[in-house]
């Protein structure tokens, strides 16, 4: 192993580093301030690897990952999602008296889970970082051991999580019976008529755990419950990071067996985007809670960049990495604010009657608040606009009309809950409301985090060029 | 530079308001009277820098004009322009801007750094919608000033404003969405046949493609602006998102909002799609008439005052659809006419209703009755706004609905002699709504307080720009005929009807 080797993958020793250093400092010595910037400073230093490893053409330093020009940018993206919400974590009280410190080892462990899947090139790299990732967010979801919530999440999302694995491999095994490898590359060589039987089955099998992950529906019933009961910056961490890992992985798996010349992996994937669109923006409508409904809206936005995937083409890469990243910041951004909010109340709340009259009394957190929502709900001035009309302009040009007729049609029905909590926050707050906001101290860090949210928010909604850019140099041209 | 101040002055001046509350209730109101009020001032400059000479050598069709990249990648400018019908109705929005700020004066006294928050934004994208000259922009406004509406409804709103301003958003957005796909549909035609992908309105207008994609993108475009125009069957959220709006809200709503509707179709559907806005002409025209007719006869059946004066917007704006659709030269200055008096004249009966709202608690027709005696100031500008939007000779809804019956009756005369069966229940129910709520005899005891200097200040601005249009329509029709020609000096719009 060479120098050479090792800067070729840089960041995930970087991160590995990092969970030691933090493992052996949490031996000798506990405490949450410390263990945050050893955090922090492994994040910050996979991304200067990240920076200084050698640019194309990729090494195969290993058989399993790759870090090229697309990798580095998902991998840059995550450790910026990573570190935003350890910040909002570090500032969350409702985790303080529980022996926090171990929270920032296991996002840390998470990260390193999901930088080991958007550069996976092989079906064992793939399996290695999903269950580095699962495990890390067993642990994370049901950290609020007191709490009934937590612990029923982090149980449904251990056993639902654990089928899919299953599913998962014994739809990798039966591609590696068919094929002979088990690298990705390989795959090309799978026959794309339909009477390969067990590939197809293979291929279905796999679909089933990357729309587990993906939270597609019908594979979503657990999401609701499990964004209910997790922590909100655990939940801002799986609606993000984990399932951007996978979109990204899919993205690099899809180009390599190409969807659109295998009209039943396409139509698979059609009619779980529309289920997704369908589905989730339908169900939150039906929402009293604001974690639930974010649930929802995660689901219906993971519809929509299904259809920017089914596009394909160097367009589409362009459009799903834009449209990823101004998800991640808008969802980031929402679940902080719903972080600072559920101080002093426990994991698990989030109803909709405790944002009443949010407007009144904490107006700049809502002022951010409802700019997230609006971004989510695809609003000009925000990011999610920009995200939208390029998915759009992606799945125009791939012709998939009925496609776009549903998200338009569905996206319509989708501002309207989004409308309903920022009508809610302009609304007289209840009396206990009026206690409960009155108490609430926002951490500095917390607030200078969804600041720095906000104004990438906007930053991207009104001039999206430069970040445009940067996509189109590195995860490819269109 | 100019048109970036009009749209940035409002913008700014809206987040200012919001801030300034923390101070006074005062400030936000002075602040939005300035904002709106510079871009009066600009546009009024305009106009008269222009006027006379109607084209600036070397710029084009445009009177003033800015075109900087903003999105590369999708080839997407900043490309604002403006022309003599943008110019009038910039013009339109200035007035009715500082018109509304003035009726909200006394009316709103909950948060009102918010309120004139939500205002502002909303003029501002107006007056994007009426300037952007790329359709990425366009819709940009399109869509950006639709969540301050909501909210203007929503909150500062009567009765049922939740339902209203839901139902106002979702007609609205979701046919500004399928509008998106048209767009992205007519960029990627366009890019596919001439190799540049861009947004420019210009540029795409000579788009070659089949009639049937001509057909379907046309739709998109058409639905959009048929919903805000509002064209029947499309007008069912108009009622109510008028009768719960405040004031200024539903001035905004009838004024300014419907006539972007109207001015979609001059602008974009009739010049991007020629051939197919022409086979689809005679449909046009008959939802227009159903549109004079039944919103006519809906109106005289009110007894809600603001609930009567929005179905005679139905019936009014039913004249622009025919007048855009008829496509000759007549009807389309008619049409133009039309958008501008109709704001004029529906703006001062939402003002007046407001007003009356503000005194006496109800909007009920049957629980007014008798008011002149207490306030014949109040009466006397409606009954002349009454006149004005039935049409009464001298007054500038008048020629606007002469002039498209005139325009319309070469293409289609059976079209005209029904709409102008319209003209006759107009009569009815603007003299109707006089009688019902000034003559006869009292309800109750209280005193109507007369309208005000700030009230009255704002009626005889309203009533000079009507009586000058009504004496002297030239002035108009010269600042937009430029627009006009290049409208109509494609082949002719309307080839059949019935």
């Amino acid at each position: 192993m060479t120098a050479s080797t090792l800067s070729a993958i840089g960041p995930l020793v970087a991160l590995a580093v990092a969970v030691l250093v933090v493992m052996i400092a949490l031996a000798i010595h506990r405490s949450r301030g410390l263990t945050f910037a050893l955090t922090l400073a492994g994040l910050a230093a996979a991304a200067v690897t990240l920076r200084h490893a050698p640019m194309a053409p990729a090494i195969d330093a290993v058989p399993l990952v790759v870090f090229d020009a697309a990798a580095r940018f998902y991998t840059g993206l995550i450790l910026a999602a990573t570190a935003a919400i350890a910040v909002l974590a570090f500032g969350d009280a409702e985790w303080q008296g529980e022996r926090p410190e171990e929270i920032d080892l296991l996002l840390l462990l998470a990260a390193l889970g999901s930088v080991v899947l958007v550069a996976a090139v092989h079906f064992v790299a793939l399996f290695l970082g999903l269950e580095i990732l699962s495990v890390s967010l067993y642990a994370l979801i049901a950290y609020p051991r007191t709490h009934a919530a937590s612990l029923e999440a982090g149980v449904k999302y251990l056993v639902l999580a654990a089928g899919s694995a299953a599913f998962l491999l014994f739809g990798m095994a039966l591609v590696y019976a068919e094929t002979g490898t088990m690298a990705f590359a390989g795959l090309t060589m799978m026959p794309s008529v339909a009477d390969a039987t067990v590939a197809l089955a293979g291929v279905g099998l796999i679909v089933v755990g990357i729309g587990f992950k993906l939270a597609l529906v019908p594979f979503h019933l657990w999401t609701p419950d499990v964004y209910e009961g997790a922590p909100a910056p655990v939940a801002a961490f799986i609606a993000t990071v984990s399932k951007g890992a996978v979109l990204a992985l899919l993205v690099r798996y899809a180009a390599i067996i190409d969807v659109r010349s295998r009209p039943s992996l396409f139509m698979t994937f059609a009619v779980l985007a529309v289920a997704s669109m369908i589905a989730g923006n339908v169900l939150a409508l039906l929402q009293d809670n604001v974690k639930r409904l974010l649930a929802y809206s995660s689901i219906a936005h993971l519809g929509y960049l299904i259809v920017a995937f089914l596009a394909s083409g160097a367009l589409a890469s362009t459009a799903i990495a834009f449209y990823l990243s101004a998800y991640f910041v808008t969802m980031i951004g929402a679940f902080g604010v719903v972080t600072v909010l559920s101080q002093e109340r426990g994991a698990g709340t989030g109803s909709l009657d405790e944002y009443r009259g949010l407007a009144l009394r904490r107006p700049w957190i809502a002022t951010v608040f409802a700019a997230m929502l609006l971004s989510l709900a695809g609003i000009p001035l925000t990011a999610g606009f920009v995200g939208k009309l390029y998915v759009t302009v992606a799945a125009g040009g791939a012709a998939l009309w009925t496609l776009l007729v549903v998200m338009m049609l569905t996206s319509g029905l989708g501002l309207f809950y989004y409308l309903r909590v920022i009508v809610a926050m302009f609304m007289q707050p209840t009396d206990s409301a009026v206690a409960t906001l009155a108490a609430i101290r926002v951490p500095v860090a917390a607030g200078l985090t969804l600041a720095a949210l906000a104004v990438a928010l906007v930053w991207l909604g009104v001039y999206p060029e430069p970040f445009i850019q940067v996509i189109r140099a590195t995860v490819g041209g269109g | 530079m100019t048109l970036v101040w009009l749209v940035v002055v409002p913008f700014v001046a809206g987040a200012a308001a919001w801030v300034a509350d923390r101070w006074s209730h005062a400030w936000p109101r002075w602040i939005a009277l300035a904002g709106i009020g510079i871009d009066l001032a600009i546009a009024v400059t305009l106009w008269f820098g222009t006027s006379g000479a109607a084209l600036v050598p070397g710029a084009g069709p445009w009177l003033a004009e800015i075109d900087v990249r903003w999105i590369d990648a999708l080839g997407i400018h900043l490309h604002f322009a403006i022309d003599g019908l943008s110019l009038l109705l910039v013009l339109l929005t200035g007035l009715l801007g500082v018109l509304a700020v003035a009726a909200s004066w006394t009316e709103i006294q909950d948060r009102v750094g918010a309120f004139h928050f939500q205002l502002l934004w909303i003029l501002s994208g107006l007056i994007g919608v009426f300037t952007a000259m790329d359709l990425f922009l366009f819709y940009f406004f399109w869509e950006m000033m639709l969540v301050p509406m909501f909210f203007l409804i929503g909150i500062w709103g009567h009765e049922r404003r939740i339902y209203a301003a839901t139902k106002f958003f979702l007609f609205t957005q979701v046919s500004g969405l399928l509008m998106l796909i048209a767009i992205v549909a007519l960029y990627i035609v366009h890019g596919r046949a001439t190799g540049t992908y861009t947004f420019d309105v210009t540029a795409l207008a000579g788009t070659p493609m089949s009639s049937t994609m001509s057909w379907w993108l046309m739709l998109g475009f058409f639905g959009a602006f048929a919903v805000k125009l509002p064209m029947v069957p499309l007008h069912t959220w108009l009622p109510d998102a008028h009768t719960e709006a405040p004031t200024a809200g539903s001035v905004v709503l009838a004024s300014l909002l419907l006539k972007t509707g109207a001015y979609g179709m001059l602008r974009f559907v009739l010049p991007l799609f020629r051939d197919a806005a022409a086979s689809f002409a005679p449909v046009a025209i008959v939802l227009g008439v159903i549109g004079v007719v039944y919103g006519a006869a809906l109106a005289f059946g009110q007894t809600d005052l603001k609930r009567l004066v929005a179905y005679t917007s139905v019936s009014h704006m039913g004249f622009v659809l025919i007048g855009i659709f008829a496509g000759t030269t007549i009807a389309l200055q008619g049409a133009i006419l039309q958008i501008l008096c109709h704001g004029l004249s529906t703006g001062a009966l939402f003002i007046l209703a407001g007003a009356m709202q503000e005194r006496l608690h109800t909007r009920e027709m049957g629980r007014m009755g008798g008011l002149w005696a207490d306030a014949p100031r109040m009466g006397g500008m409606t009954l002349f706004f009454a006149l004005a939007s039935m049409g009464l000779p001298g007054l500038g809804n008048f020629i606007a609905e002469f002039l498209v019956l005139a325009g319309t009756y070469r293409v289609s005369p059976i079209a005209t002699i029904v709409a102008s069966t319209g003209l006759i229940v107009s009569t009815v129910y603007a003299l109707w709504l006089v009688q019902a709520a000034f003559q006869g005899p009292r309800h109750g005891t209280a005193r109507l307080r007369d309208l005000g200097v700030r009230e009255m200040a704002t009626m005889a601005v309203l009533v000079a720009a009507l009586v000058w249009i009504g004496l002297y329509p030239q002035s108009v029709v010269d600042t937009a005929s430029p627009a006009i020609a290049r409208i109509t000096s494609a082949p002719r719009v309307a080839s059949r009807a019935p």
